[in-house]
């Protein structure tokens, strides 16, 4: 390990799910106070990547570990992770009738956060919070709210999987502005597909996901080039 | 509409459907005549029960009471704030003062449709007789509590309530036995009769015994312009219950809602369900319900619109949730139309709680038993019925109550 402290780290990891291998020796490292992208074509392993430092109960880990903050999390129930300080914002967040957004926000914020303040920061008018959580939300609203649920969470560690998918152009500064903002002394991963989030948000190492295994690590704007160059074809074709 | 007996009186041994059918022969019919005194003067464990089914005890936020132990009206009174708008006594002691009571009497529910209601014909308890007057709005809720003291007892009201032209109130209706009673027989016949512009919001909460039957019949009658609201909630167990009241909005306008939450646990069968019968120009229906299954329950939750009216239109929606292997929740919603123009629309769905939503909020935090209640909250959230302030926090503390023993 490096001069800064590794927040979240990964080793040689395998995951299946109904018998089937999701995740293959994954290994990644973040330092404490780095940002990093995980990028890969559908299918490749994000999903699973994350759902498995979730401790989903569906995704089997077959070998490896998961350390956060020091500490082996790979046995850990999903609620425990979340309370040692992992917080995420889903692609897809399922919708839950009658469970309000207010409900879920005043059990993150504790009373020590502002619901207007941060309503302000990433644009979802306060009023959603009495709406049904997830229910009848536009996609752009969902991705606000999911952002909007990690601020008010301020986890140690923050996911955002696939933030800027399907959010307009005005609606992707808010967000790209919001998870930076955030980000700012705190570690985190992005998942992103067409890497439109990463003009605002600084990330320092960007990952390859293909068939379930890291392909390549480096600089996100090298890693992302290499992408726009040759397409996901590129790391699928030497497996 | 029906109108009174046609038929010859259905005897004790003809089965009744649907629901499990009772031996009536076996349940008691004699009881100790209760004295009359204030509510709050009643021994603990009655007041306590009382209050588990919405009944203030001391009266305190309630315009008016009507009090029932076995046989006995042992309180019935309007608060003098509220002298002149409304009055409460006993079915009985309003047919001896009013003879035009008859004219509602078997009128909406007929004698002769089964067992149950030929019961209440020929061995009749009394029942609540409310009467709100014309023109009168009542901010505070009256309350009506029918309580069954004795083991084993069969009790069997009738129960009346006019809405006169242009009033407006809300009444609460608990139903509930003392906790020494195991096993009995309560049968309810209720008509209600809501007029021109008047609108009524009818609160039923039930607490009876694991091994106790309820067979409820009730009618609605709705005039032009006016609105019945019914809520309904049944969350402890029950042997069995039957129940499948009608809304018959006969008037212009005229607009039915029922909303039901119910909560079946250990080995309860709820057979439970509502109608509405659009008769009138513009009139309109809702049913809303939610059920909940636990142990070995078992829920028939039935919902029934008929349009016979070109002018009309009512929604139908189901939900059930089933919290054990060994429950089952029958969702039978049915919709008639006899005429072209009428408009009826149904959804229903019955599942568990679904993995993701439950591995959704545990990823926010919540623990699994967390993330079950506060779903399970959220599908009994009783909100969308529109209850008033008074009731809401009551019947919210309710449902927490449940979901907190269900898991």
């Amino acid at each position: 390990m490096g001069e800064h402290l590794a927040i979240l780290t990964i080793e040689d990891l395998s995951v299946k799910i109904a018998g089937k291998l999701v995740l293959d020796g994954v290994n990644i490292e973040v330092p404490e106070g780095e940002t990093h992208v995980l990028l890969g074509p559908n299918g490749s392993g994000k999903t699973s990547l994350i759902a498995s430092i979730l401790g989903f109960p569906n995704y089997h880990i077959v070998s490896g570990k998961i350390q956060f903050d020091g500490r082996d999390i790979t046995a850990l129930p999903t609620a425990e992770r979340a309370k040692l300080g992992i917080g995420v914002a889903f692609q897809n967040p399922p919708p839950i009738s009658g469970v309000k957004l207010g409900d879920v926000f005043r059990y993150l914020a504790k009373g020590e956060v502002d619901e207007i303040e941060l309503s302000k920061i990433v644009n979802l008018p306060v009023e959603f919070l009495e709406r049904d959580l997830n229910l009848g939300f536009s996609g752009g609203e969902l991705k606000r709210s999911e952002i909007f649920q990690v601020l008010a969470q301020r986890p140690k560690f923050a996911i955002f999987d696939e933030p800027d998918s399907g959010v307009d152009i005005e609606n992707l500064k808010i967000i790209g502005k919001a998870i930076s903002g955030f980000l700012k002394g705190r570690s985190g991963l992005l998942i992103t597909h067409f890497g439109h989030i990463l003009r605002y948000v600084k990330a320092d190492v960007a990952h390859v996901i293909c068939n379930g295994k890291i392909f390549d690590s480096g600089k996100p704007s090298e890693m992302f080039n290499l992408i726009m160059k040759r397409g996901y074809r590129w790391c699928d074709a030497q497996r | 509409m029906l109108k009174g007996k046609k038929t010859p009186p259905k005897t004790v041994e003809e089965p009744a459907l649907p629901g499990p059918d009772l031996d009536i022969r076996v349940f008691k019919r004699e009881a100790v005549p209760w004295p009359s005194c204030a509510v709050s003067t009643l021994p603990k464990d009655i007041t306590q029960r009382a209050l588990s089914v919405g009944v203030s005890v001391d009266e305190k936020e309630r315009s008016g009471t009507y009090f029932q132990i076995d046989k006995s009206a042992v309180f019935k009174r309007i608060k003098k704030a509220f002298e002149g708008k409304a009055e409460v006594m006993s079915t009985k002691d309003a047919l001896k003062k009013y003879r035009w009571a008859e004219d509602y009497w078997w009128r909406l529910v007929n004698a002769d449709a089964d067992k149950y209601t030929s019961l209440v014909d020929q061995k009749w308890d009394q029942g609540y007789f409310i009467r709100i007057f014309e023109g009168q709005k009542i901010e505070l809720p009256l309350q009506a509590c029918l309580f069954v003291s004795r083991e084993n007892f069969n009790q069997n009201v009738h129960n009346l309530i006019i809405a006169e032209p242009d009033s407006e109130a809300q009444i609460i209706t608990g139903c509930t036995v003392h906790p020494n009673v195991h096993r009995g027989l309560h049968v309810g016949v209720s008509e209600f009769y809501v007029k021109k512009n008047a609108k009524l919001t009818f609160t039923m909460v039930h607490n009876w015994a694991q091994n106790f039957d309820a067979r409820p019949r009730t009618a609605v009658l709705v005039d032009a312009g006016a609105t019945f609201v019914s809520n309904y909630i049944c969350l402890k167990p029950v042997r069995s219950l039957q129940m499948y009241p009608v809304a018959y909005c006969r008037g212009a306008n005229s607009r039915a809602s029922f909303n039901t939450i119910l909560h079946g646990g250990k080995n309860s069968y709820l057979d439970v369900g509502s109608k509405v019968v659009l008769q009138g120009r513009g009139s309109r229906g809702e049913v809303i319900a939610r059920a909940i299954a636990t142990d070995k329950a078992q829920i028939k939750a039935r919902g029934l619109l008929v349009g016979e009216h070109e002018d009309s239109r009512a929604h139908l929606e189901c939900r059930g949730l089933l919290l054990s292997d060994q429950a089952s929740i029958h969702a039978i919603p049915e919709l008639v139309g006899k005429v072209e123009g009428t408009e009826l629309s149904h959804e229903a769905a019955v599942g568990r709680i679904a993995a993701e939503q439950i591995q959704y909020l545990m990823a926010r935090g919540f623990s699994d038993s967390q993330a079950k209640a506060l779903i399970i909250r959220g599908f009994m959230d009783v909100g969308i019925f529109g209850l008033p302030d008074v009731l809401k926090s009551e019947i919210k503390r309710m449902v927490d109550t449940t979901i907190a023993g269900s898991l």
